[in-house]
């Protein structure tokens, strides 16, 4: 969620039953703004929190020009010193999946991979820090949705946000179709001729939500009367989007523990 | 200076010399025709943009029709062409650009030129819902207002309700709970509700009240499900409401058990004349196990929920123990309709309600937990291992928060745990069936039963002897971890209405990372 709309957006969020405390949300307040003077940001998202044993990581991502690049995450242990994560390999993607259970809360604890799957002689360990990466990586790959129409794509492959998005109709926020990844598209190419024919390509760039496997991952409720859509992921629990219909207002936050509900298929 | 071709930097009229222009030596220095121009642009050169526009009849200005007469006739002629009307849409382009140019004009947005084509759909699109539109749009009330309707009611008292200094007269304690000063404490942790919500849940539960007949009240918490959410009241009924509920209960068992033996009648009689069946299999069920009496184990508290504030509550089912051993078998998402089936291996025995019921029993009984020394057993009763009542401690000192957050020997569970069976209390399940057995089998079943029979950790244990994963996922932690200002110690019940800026949170409800998290969606703990 955008940090300068952060105390309304949590309000939004806030019927899932996470938030953050006073203390935090004025520490975020004031470090979001230094965070986007240091590093030159246009935009600072503030990404949710990650629950561990001991402790939690806050994380934030900042956005230059093209808000489809790939963006620069840093996590912090008390919303006031931030540091800097490095991208995510491949590599590190593929070791996170083998490592279950929740996070420490201490960025140097050391995973032993060489218990967990005794093929792995060449990276015995993985650290939390690496875990960390991966884990928002997938997330976001995953579950990072936005409302249609909100970024448009220029001729030139950059992509910006929509000043002319003036929010979706309640008849639209209802559906999935309106809500897309914010990730690399896969399957539009997939789609038949006649579905193509509809699409504006300035807007419609990007995978949408109906072709998600399993289908009913996603939780849609209307909140506060029917004024806030609030979309919740059951594939990575504690992931909650929030939009207001007819307005500009929209984001998603992640409070949760960091791991996958590979049980979704029982649980539906 | 040598005569060369090459451009001189400093001295360099407007336009751009290519290296060759000027064969060597062709002009003699300070001598370049251009230099004649100083301060304009020299005679256009074949290579620049622009030549060759200072002949007559070229020049842009010069685009005009020179004959009057012929110019206005060519202005009409482009003006009735951009006034035709489109053969599909109805629309013509004059009107179209002038209205984008008045838009634009009226909002002055910044990088037009970027957003133009933009502007231009919007008003297209706005043109076509006026035009072509020949019905009435349906005035659509959108489900927003009704929502606001059912929040405005709570607010609103009904007539003739009793004012509450009388209420607060008649019983010791007030029931309502301070929902806000709930939320305020778990706020300070990151936890909770909006303060919206928590006021309509407030107001909710004041609704419940003058409904129903309610000694004690408490909120329990929210559980999320996919089309719609839970809010559930944990309440403790007065004593005469609930002998009447157990006898209408007891009314509706007998009766159906009455039909079902008359059903059994008939369909006897009828198996008397038809062919011999085939053998019926001589496989017993186990005996069912029977569920806690109201009041006690599992089913010490009522629940009422309700999917939103303004909603009706409705009440859950007692929990039977065959639905809690269930329970701990399955894995499934609530859809936030109390009677949706719940699909799934090993069957359930019930619906939703029942399932949800099951859950808060398994959450209170693994998570509830407070400060230890804060309850104790009450003095006049022998300390049993099947104590199932507790009292406040009026002798309580509370530690110090660095103390309570170090060692989870501080806190105590002060909800009897469920045992393996489904129930608080053990039960033998021989006992139901003594009429069909002989004396043998009997012998037998007394054996096993002592190898069975299963006891669970008294009340107010400690959490630090809880077994397995429970320890290592049980954490504790400070809400204010950046202040060092004084540690100061937890507060009393009494002493509640300053917020202190350390403190640990309040005793009755859970709060540790598990426990939050597990409330949220069903979880095994």
């Amino acid at each position: 969620m955008e940090a300068l709309s952060l105390p309304a957006a949590l309000s939004l969020v806030a019927g899932g039953g996470a938030g953050l405390s006073p203390e935090l949300r004025a520490a975020l307040g004031a470090s979001l703004p230094l965070l986007q003077r240091d590093y030159r940001f246009e935009r600072v998202w503030f990404w949710g929190c990650i629950q561990g044993v001991r402790g939690a990581y806050y994380i934030a991502q900042g956005l230059g020009p093209d808000r489809a690049a790939p963006r620069s995450r840093l996590y912090s242990l008390n919303c006031l010193d931030w540091s800097l994560l490095t991208a995510a390999t491949e590599e590190m993607l593929a070791l996170a999946e083998e490592v279950k259970g929740r996070f420490q809360g201490d960025p140097s604890f050391e995973y032993s991979l060489a218990e967990i799957n005794p093929e792995h002689e060449r990276v015995p360990v993985m650290k939390e820090e690496a875990r960390l990466i991966a884990t928002i990586e997938q997330i976001d790959r995953a579950v990072g949705i936005v409302p249609r129409g909100a970024f448009v794509k220029t001729p030139l492959g950059s992509v910006h946000e929509n000043r002319h998005f003036e929010g979706l109709s309640l008849v639209e926020a209802k559906k999935l179709s309106s809500y897309f990844h914010f990730t690399e598209p896969t399957n539009l190419k997939n789609k038949t001729l006649l579905e193509k024919a509809d699409l504006d390509p300035s807007t419609d760039f990007l995978n949408s939500l109906e072709h998600d496997i399993p289908q009913g991952s996603w939780s849609i409720q209307l909140e506060k009367g029917g004024s806030v859509v609030v979309l919740r992921s059951l594939l990575w629990l504690g992931l909650t989007f929030y939009h207001v219909p007819m307005t500009k207002q929209f984001g998603y936050v992640y409070f949760g523990t960091g791991e996958k509900n590979l049980d979704l298929p029982f649980m539906l | 200076m040598d005569p060369s071709p090459e451009p001189d930097p400093s001295h360099e009229p407007h336009s751009a010399y290519p290296e060759g222009a000027y064969p060597e030596g062709a002009y003699p220095e300070g001598a370049y025709p251009e230099d004649a121009y100083e301060g304009g642009h020299g005679p256009y050169q074949p290579h620049e943009p622009g030549y060759g526009l200072d002949q007559p009849g070229y020049s842009p200005y010069e685009d005009e029709i020179p004959d009057a007469q012929a110019r206005m006739l060519a202005i009409k002629n482009a003006k009735a062409y951009l006034l035709t009307t489109s053969t599909k849409s109805g629309l013509n382009l004059y009107d179209h650009l002038a209205t984008i140019l008045t838009k634009i004009l009226d909002e002055q947005p910044a990088n037009t030129v970027d957003i133009i084509e933009t502007i231009s759909q919007d008003v297209k699109w706005a043109q076509f819902r006026k035009k072509m539109d020949t019905l009435r749009d349906e005035h659509l009330i959108p489900p927003t207002f009704e929502a606001a309707e059912k929040c405005k009611a709570l607010f609103i008292k009904e007539a003739g309700e009793e004012e509450p200094e009388e209420l607060d007269e008649e019983m010791g304690e007030p029931a309502l709970p301070n929902v806000m000063e709930t939320a305020f404490y778990f706020e300070q942790a990151g936890i909770g509700l909006s303060k919206d919500e928590c006021y309509y849940i407030f107001l909710a539960f004041k609704n419940l009240i003058s409904v129903q007949p309610i000694q004690t009240c408490r909120f329990w918490g929210k559980i999320l499900g996919l089309e719609m959410n839970y809010i559930i009241a944990e309440v403790q009924l007065r004593e005469g409401e609930e002998e009447e509920e157990e006898r209408e209960e007891e009314e509706e068992e007998t009766v159906a058990e009455e039909e079902k033996e008359m059903g059994e009648g008939e369909e006897e009689v009828e198996q008397k004349e038809k062919e011999p069946e085939p053998p019926k299999s001589t496989y017993k069920p186990p005996p069912e196990i029977p569920k806690e009496a109201n009041g006690t184990g599992t089913n010490k508290y009522v629940y009422f929920v309700c999917n939103e504030p303004g909603k009706p509550w409705v009440k859950l089912p007692p929990v039977t123990p065959a639905q809690i051993v269930c329970a701990r078998q399955i894995k499934k998402f609530f859809t936030g309709r109390l009677d949706a089936p719940i699909v799934s291996f090993p069957p359930f025995p019930g619906n939703e309600a029942n399932y949800l019921r099951a859950q808060i029993a398994r959450i209170s009984a693994g998570t509830h937990v407070s400060p230890t020394g804060f309850y104790q057993f009450p003095e006049d009763e022998e300390e049993e291992e099947g104590g199932d009542t507790y009292e406040e401690n009026p002798e309580f000192e509370p530690p110090p928060v660095a103390e309570m957050v170090e060692s989870l020997a501080m806190w105590a569970h002060h909800v009897k745990g469920i045992l393996k069976q489904g129930r608080c209390v053990w039960i033998n399940p021989a006992q139901k069936s003594e009429e069909d057995e002989e004396e043998g089998e009997e012998e037998e079943e007394e054996e096993e039963e002592e190898r069975q029979e299963e006891t669970g950790q008294p009340l107010l244990t400690l959490i630090s002897e809880d077994e397995g994963n429970l320890r290592t996922s049980t954490s504790a932690g400070v809400t204010n971890t950046i202040q060092k200002a004084t540690l100061l110690r937890c507060p009393r019940r009494q002493r509640q209405n300053f917020p202190l800026s350390q403190e640990s949170l309040r005793q009755q409800t859970p709060l540790w990372k598990r426990s939050w998290l597990s409330r949220l969606r069903r979880k095994k703990p």
